[in-house]
């Protein structure tokens, strides 16, 4: 098992309750599709996986350690370990393709050389070849998430994170963004997408979890039909 | 830490320094004008101490000798002040000394004291030092037990009223400093703050993926430490030729004794180029943590 939650619940300081009694299994390999209304708890549930935040009650674990539990001093472990993607990009305008995949490998300490074998490496893979040193500003939508994929994937992380990746994107852009998240899962990420967009999730086959006010209201496995 | 890692840092450092231009000129301008107030008040309290110490030291126990003593017996007196704890130096001065201080300090060429007197009225005295001015009053209550000794003076009363002057001025210029102290570690944190909102984003990712907070902090206090430590050096640069000019003028113009020993002055210097490097990091501290708590 690569993510548990066992009786999750989060009320945020505010009152709301967000999440709602969680458990969960996520095995290695999985494509999970967390799919629900906006407002669901979908941000919620994935933000806890790299703790950004913590469970009011319940436990969860990433690769048999438990997230609440960990010391502050062990979070940037647990990160490196986990690629997010962003439904608005993230990237830092003043630098090119290559440096802000490069500053994703930077600042975790990586050596000048392995950062650049690897950066060009990414770059191809998200089909990117020679856009390495063109700036954010002139990209397309597409071509900027393709940019924030490769700059989660190069680390190697063991699960990749897109929080409503397509959010931002025209429909055929989408599915350009989700064939490359299958691509990327087919190599051996896990990926965990969370979604409100039915058209992606229907045709895809994977398994879906749909929550609602903060509950797992289906849990369907891949391949069965999303209503 | 790796040395591609110190490189990396330094790098971001200067890199963000030219990228901020405004807001590191800003930074360091405030850090300057911290540092220029606070050098100021410290010329200050060193010259007041100086003073002080002046005026403190000039506290002396004047013992006037009974009229009738032998010669064996005044140095007798001599080896009992001697042995008082606390005392630094006995000197004895004759009434014919005495006499002629007097003479020097009141009456001047106008008048011959010892014509108007008729005859010299002074007994001998022994003029004793303490090793700590401040102990003078409980020395002056065991001199006068000695025998032979008739009066004590050491300018009673006033010398209390002093003390309590030169007490009052050294702990108002202590928490003078320190509230200034305070004031540039904000004033020099909150335009700090500026700077680091403006990549409060970039600090943020930089979490997400797994940075240390210490890998986020060193380029941050890099940047600190330069800005302060220049910020620190333009303000010395200006105090210190306004003191050495003020040197000049004021040995020709005023009685005061400015503090000008090279080494002291050196030292102060030294001081307040730390204390802006140090307020350079400090500042960037007590910004930096808010941002870092993701
Ligand atoms: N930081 C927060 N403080 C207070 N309430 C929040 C916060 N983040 C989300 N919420 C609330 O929690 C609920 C779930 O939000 P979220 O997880 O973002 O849902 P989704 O991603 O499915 O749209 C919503 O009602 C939202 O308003
Ligand atoms: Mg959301």
């Amino acid at each position: 098992m690569l993510v548990q939650f066992y009786n999750v619940s989060k009320i945020y300081p505010n009152g709301v309750k967000a999440l709602d009694d969680i458990s969960l299994k996520i095995d290695r390999g999985e494509f999970l599709f967390l799919m629900g209304p906006s407002g669901a708890g979908k941000s919620t549930l994935v933000k806890m996986l790299f703790r950004e935040e913590l469970p009011t009650r319940g436990q969860i674990f990433l690769a048999s350690r438990s997230i609440v539990r960990m010391k502050r001093g062990d979070v940037p472990r647990l990160r490196r370990n986990i690629g997010i993607v962003f439904q608005d990009f993230k990237l830092l305008e003043n630098k090119t393709v290559y440096e802000n995949i490069a500053f994703a490998m930077e600042v975790v300490g990586t050596s000048s050389r392995e950062i650049k074998e690897r950066v060009m490496e990414v770059i191809n893979m998200v089909g990117l070849k020679g856009k390495e040193n063109s700036f954010p500003g002139e990209l397309s939508g597409g071509e900027q998430q393709r940019v924030g994929i490769a700059r989660a994937l190069a680390n190697r992380p063991l699960l990749l994170i897109a929080d409503e990746p397509t959010g931002n994107l025209d429909i055929d852009t989408s599915h350009e963004i989700m064939e490359l998240l299958f691509d990327i899962n087919r190599i051996g990420t896990t990926v965990i997408m969370a979604t409100h967009a039915r058209e992606l999730v229907k045709p895809a086959g994977k398994r879906v979890l749909m929550l609602d006010k903060g509950r797992i209201v289906a849990d369907n496995p891949p391949g069965e039909l999303v209503l | 830490m790796r040395p591609g890692s110190i490189i990396y840092f330094l790098r971001e450092a200067f890199k963000s320094l030219s990228r901020n231009r405004l807001l590191s000129i800003a930074t360091i301008s405030t850090v300057a004008i911290s540092i220029l107030i606070l050098g100021f008040a410290v010329l200050l309290t060193i010259n007041a101490g100086a003073l002080m110490q002046d005026l403190e030291s000039d506290v002396e126990i004047v013992a006037f000798l009974d009229k009738k003593l032998t010669k064996s017996q005044i140095t007798d007196i001599k080896q009992d002040l001697t042995a008082v704890s606390g005392v630094k130096s006995v000197k004895f001065v004759s009434r014919e000394q005495a006499l002629a201080k007097m003479q020097e300090k009141y009456g001047g060429n106008e008048y011959n004291l010892k014509e108007t007197l008729g005859k010299n009225p002074l007994p001998h005295s022994y003029e004793i030092k303490a090793d700590d001015p401040h102990n003078v009053p409980q020395i002056a209550g065991q001199v006068s037990k000695i025998d032979g000794i008739y009066k004590v003076n050491y300018g009673q009363g006033v010398v209390e009223r002093l003390f309590k002057v030169t007490r009052w001025v050294r702990i108002v210029s202590i928490v003078f400093i320190v509230l200034l102290v305070f004031a540039a570690v904000f004033l020099i944190a909150t335009t700090i703050r500026l700077a680091i909102f403006a990549r409060r984003k970039e600090i943020y990712l930089m979490k997400l993926i797994g940075s240390t907070d210490w890998f986020i902090r060193w380029p941050f206090f890099i940047e600190g430490v330069f800005m302060g430590a220049v910020g620190g050096l333009i303000a010395i640069l200006i105090l210190a030729a306004g003191y050495s000019s003020l040197i000049g003028h004021m040995d020709t113009m005023f009685f005061i004794p400015l503090v000008t020993s090279p080494k002291i002055l050196r030292n102060i210097y030294i001081g307040l180029l730390v204390c802006g490097a140090t307020l350079g990091v400090l500042g960037t501290w007590v910004s930096l943590n808010r941002f870092l708590d993701v």
